[in-house]
């Protein structure tokens, strides 16, 4: 729960249908076709007559920008300019600011001819929304920051009757054009929840129609609720993807799925499947902690995930959890064959049940014993909370019987201590 | 209460959303802090019907109530004292009844438990409490501690933990994190290192914070009952800075010693979301590095890692000691809270005689059972009701010819007319506009000694009879002379020996068939023999012939005498008249119901009004 990327595709629909309800003038194309790994591109093609009719644009919509500069963006194309453009990137491998991952998903639009680009942004803090606008928008914005012009807006400001045209350099011709879209961008931005919206950048043309060229938006799925009607529909809600090349493992999707189920929070990210260290830490704070002290203590290369789980997760939903960690630990024994270990660390709960969620966890090592020994795992357990007694209690009885090895530590070991016991 | 205190041993909070662990809870901690008044002065409860409801809780072992409003209008009226508002509402509802709260002109602090509350309605509320000069805590957290005071909501868990960390009584050390979960690992490690929290604040995971790190350091900073601060940071925004800024400036004096968690983002993938919605570095000045750094550089005590944490509290803490700067704790035993029932049941350390003994059902696991039988093959192996009766009833799985007796003397006893005292009640009460279990009670009732009575008088006369061995005359001459009544079951006001009642016929048939013994009805048919000599309508009837048959069912069956005699007095052969009567009284009522008939009076000329 927290601020998501959407794709380009979704940000410029959702403009599409939103803008107009401030800024009647938006008089949008609203030709948009995304081309992924499945499509039928010839049936693409004949869907959207207008490909063989007008140039095009084609680019990856994966959420990472500098697309022209990593000369990734096909301008003014033809038909078979596209349609070769396509076949020959989509699955094609590529590395974007340090990141490996395939271009899977590209958006074509028409190509609009202009001579200037013009940038325009919306963010928030805890007092203001806040507009950035510059003439010299494009692929040098960053080098150009120094050119934009920032004006917050308090928190509450009805913009309608806010003095925009006196915070804005001077816009000449455009005046008449860019006070009305800005100001119809800021309501849809504060409407729908936005919690960034860049266009960067948008032409105006001839006809003096501003056309968005370039399109990153972040929304805020907490409000996803509020959105019933646009983005946050249930039959048909908007995608939250992924990063670049972050291709969620059936892992992490299974944790996901059950993490939207509950009232509870179960995190997990895999980090290295290989690793010689995993962590099923409790709590968003304490899983922060540990990680941290794994990478202070020179081990953090050999980490397997970051994760955690919170708000008292019922017995079911931890074992589930514990299994999936489990299955990954116990994946492959470590190649030199040393020990691997599986952190059980927390703090000392408020009022999450430490017996109920040891549990579940007991219950998913009691299934595995015969894995845990054949991958040579020990267990590390640290924690507190109500019920930390018997819980603790729960995790030294599961060794004692099975021969896993588990050390079990309470309150008054140093949360993460038990990290130091690594060898 | 000063200005830079949130709460004090008197503080009353009222609670929005019933959540009766949480309550008690806080009352526990009250208790133990010596509390003279319970810390929680309401609830709120939007989907009770009623304005006012109360709830109960223990003080102690004793119990006492805590009203239960429908609105936070009505409680904020009727507790003007309580100026904390603790807001269990869901994220759906955080923001309008936080913002109704803030808008009062009691409530001064209000705590949102809820996660996942919109980031633009947080900032709204912030900027209202900011106006009126509230203050929020939260969203996304589990609130906080003010030592020996007020417990927020689930804040420390347990009894045994806030004895352990010794929450009970006020140490000298302001804390404040973003953290919940680890606000109470701080809580136990500062009771550990030091002498104790003074009040312990978790502002919450998200983006934007109600009030932030900042906000109560500064309180603790002008209090001087606390002498050092301990603050927890955590990657992602800027709020640290504001602490840098302090520093330099010199509105912080006290020693602060200060972590700020995230270290390990360096090494994990730029977009890793972890677990508090707001821990995400935006750029690099947002990283715990950067955060740490500047923190020490500004003057505050920051260990090498949180490993060292403790060790830093300590060493502070020491210098404060041998600066004579802390004053001796006043400590005391805290009193002991009782075991809650359920939980020392749990424990195995206590037991209960039970009130009820049930031995005909178990509505307990999966599938309810009935005498064992579960309801699940009852329905799958499609068994009769005469069936369920027998499990119900009888506690046996009867044969197949029981079940049918039983169905059978149900569907002949169903209905009569609608002239029968039973239908007739029914009908006139439903007729008066009465419900449907009203009117099938009234029927009901009538039933007794002279209406279906003589199902029950029949078996029990000739059960007599049989067992004291009397002979069909002697029965006769003893129901004449000693008992003085007209035999049960004897006698018909049409049929005859003639024109015989075809239900008796019917019942008669079955037994012969199907009984391998019928004592009963053959010594029954022998005084009819001698009965309808004297007059030819005084064949067995309906009733007697039920109640007589019923005897000889029993015979039939693995029922001990000892188990007949039960089944007699338990009143089983009333119970297949009320049984099989309702069916046909709740028809009565149906009918009259669907025709919408009206008030029934009984007309004039059918009474005779009479002076004498």
């Amino acid at each position: 729960m927290a601020q998501k990327n959407i794709y380009e595709y979704d940000a410029k629909k959702l403009l599409a249908t939103e803008l107009p309800k401030y800024y009647p003038e938006f008089n949008y194309h609203n030709k948009l076709v995304v081309i992924d790994c499945d499509t039928d591109i010839e049936k693409a093609v004949s869907e959207n007559s207008w490909i063989q009719t007008e140039k095009v644009v084609v680019k990856p919509d994966q959420l990472f920008g500098k697309r022209g500069k990593a000369n990734l963006i096909l301008l003014d194309a033809s038909c078979d300019e596209m349609k070769d453009f396509c076949y020959s990137n989509l699955d094609r491998v590529c590395e974007i600011g340090n990141v490996r991952g395939e271009l899977k998903r590209l958006l074509v639009e028409p190509f609009v001819p202009h001579e200037k680009e013009y940038y325009v942004s919306i963010t928030s803090d805890r007092e203001n929304d806040i507009i950035h606008f510059s003439f010299e928008g494009g692929i040098f914005i960053e080098e150009n920051w120094n050119k934009v012009s920032h004006i917050p807006v308090p928190l509450g400001t009805d913009i309608n009757s806010f003095d925009l045209k006196n915070k804005l350099p001077d816009l000449g011709d455009l005046e008449e054009i860019l006070i009305p879209f800005i100001k119809g961008l800021f309501q849809v931005y504060i409407n729908q929840d936005f919690a960034f919206l860049e266009i960067n950048p948008f032409a105006i043309t001839k006809d003096k129609k501003i056309v968005p060229l370039d399109v990153k938006a972040r929304l805020d799925d907490t409000a996803t609720f509020l959105h019933l009607d646009t983005w946050g529909n249930p039959d048909n809600p908007i995608e939250f993807p992924a990063g670049f090349g972050q291709v969620l493992s059936e892992e992490e999707e299974l944790i996901r799925e059950l993490d939207e189920k509950t009232g509870a929070s179960l995190k997990l990210k895999i980090l290295n499947r290989d690793a010689r260290i995993w962590t099923m830490v409790a709590g968003g704070g304490a899983s922060v902690i540990y990680t941290d002290t794994v990478v202070d203590l020179g081990l953090g290369n050999e980490l397997g995930n970051y994760g955690e789980y919170s708000g008292n997760p019922s017995r079911e939903h931890t074992e589930i959890y514990a299994q999936t960690i489990i299955d990954l630990i116990t994946e492959n024994p470590d190649p030199k064959g040393r020990t691997k270990y599986l952190i059980i660390g927390g703090g000392i709960a408020n009022f999450t049940d430490v017996k109920a969620t040891f549990a579940g966890i007991v219950s998913a090592i009691r299934k595995s014993v015969d894995k845990l020994k054949k991958a040579n795992v020990k267990i590390l357990v640290r924690r507190g909370g109500p019920n930390e007694k018997q819980g603790l209690e729960l995790m030294k009885q599961v060794g004692e019987e099975t021969g896993v090895p588990i050390e079990v530590y309470d309150r008054y070991t140093h949360m993460t201590r038990i990290v130091s016991l690594i060898e | 209460m000063e200005e830079y205190e949130l709460f004090d041993r008197n503080t009353q909070a009222i609670i929005y959303g019933f959540q009766a662990n949480a309550i008690q809870r806080m009352l526990d901690f009250d208790f133990l802090c010596k509390r003279e008044t319970p810390s929680v002065a309401a609830v709120i409860r939007p989907t009770q019907g009623a304005a006012v409801n109360y709830h109960k809780v223990f003080w102690g072992n004793k119990e006492i109530v805590i009203p239960v409003y429908k609105t936070l209008g009505l409680a904020v009226k009727k507790n003007p004292k309580a100026d904390v508002l603790i807001n269990f509402s869901s994220f759906r509802s955080a923001y309008p009844t936080s913002k109704e709260a803030l808008e009062s002109d009691t409530i001064r602090t209000i705590v949102i438990i809820a996660e996942g509350v919109p980031e633009r309605e947080s900032r709204h509320l912030i900027k209202i409490a900011d106006e009126k000069n509230k203050i929020i805590i939260g969203p996304a957290t589990v609130g906080g501690i003010k030592a020996g005071a007020f417990k927020i909501a689930n804040t420390a868990g347990t009894v045994e933990n806030i004895i352990l960390s010794k929450l009970f009584r006020p140490g000298s050390v302001g804390f404040v994190s973003k953290s919940g979960g680890l606000s109470n690992e701080m809580n136990f490690m500062i009771s550990q290192t030091t002498d104790g929290i003074y009040e312990g604040i978790a502002i919450g995971g998200d983006r934007y914070a109600g009030s932030v790190l900042i906000d109560h350091i500064m309180r603790y900073e002008a209090n001087p009952n606390i002498k050092m601060i301990v603050a927890l940071g955590e990657i992602g925004g800027k709020d640290e800075y504001a602490i840098v800024d302090a520093l330099k400036s010199r509105k912080i004096t006290k020693p602060i010693v200060i972590w700020v968690a995230g270290t390990a983002a360096r090494i994990l993938p730029s977009d890793l979301q972890f677990g508090h919605a707001g821990a995400m570095a935006g750029s690099a000045m947002e990283t715990a590095e950067a955060k740490n750094k500047a923190l020490k550089e500004a003057g505050a005590i920051v260990p090498d890692s949180y490993e060292d944490l403790d060790k830093k509290i300590k060493e502070e803490f020491e210098k404060l000691k041998s600066k004579g700067k802390i004053e001796e704790v006043k400590e005391f035993e805290p009193p002991k809270i009782p075991l809650d029932f359920n939980d020392a049941t749990r424990l195995g350390v206590v037991r209960r005689p039970s009130d009820v003994v049930v031995t005909i059902s178990d509505d307990r696991g999966d599938v309810p059972t009935f005498a064992t039988v579960g309801l699940d093959k009852i329905i799958r192996e499609n068994k009769s009701i005469g069936y369920v009766i027998g499990l119900l009833w009888f506690k046996r799985e009867l044969p197949d010819f029981a079940q049918q007796f039983i169905e059978m003397v149900i569907k002949l006893t169903a209905d009569h007319g609608p002239a029968v005292s039973g239908a007739h009640n029914a009908i006139i009460t439903a007729r008066a506009g009465k419900d449907l279990m009203s009117a099938l009670a009234s029927g009901i009732l009538t039933i007794g000694p002279r209406f279906g009575g003589a199902i029950s008088d029949a078996a029990k006369y000739i059960r007599e009879a049989l067992q004291k061995d009397m002979n069909p005359s002697k029965f006769v001459k003893y129901m004449k002379d000693i008992a003085q009544i007209n035999i049960p079951g004897i006698g018909h006001r049409i049929k005859s020996i003639q024109n015989p009642d075809v239900r008796v016929q019917l019942l008669k048939e079955f037994v012969f068939k199907n009984f391998k013994k019928h004592p009963h009805l053959d010594f029954a048919l022998e005084v009819e023999k001698l009965t309808t000599a004297k007059r030819n309508n005084l064949i067995l009837n309906v009733d007697g012939c039920i109640g007589i048959t019923f005897l000889d069912l029993l015979e039939n069956l693995d029922f001990t005498e000892e188990e007949i005699e039960d089944v007699i007095f338990s009143e089983a052969l009333n119970g297949l008249f009320v049984l099989g009567r309702s069916i046909g009284m709740m028809g009565h009522v149906f009918d009259q119901k669907r025709q919408r008939a009206g008030l029934y009076r009984q007309p004039w000329d059918e009474i005779l009004f009479s002076s004498d």
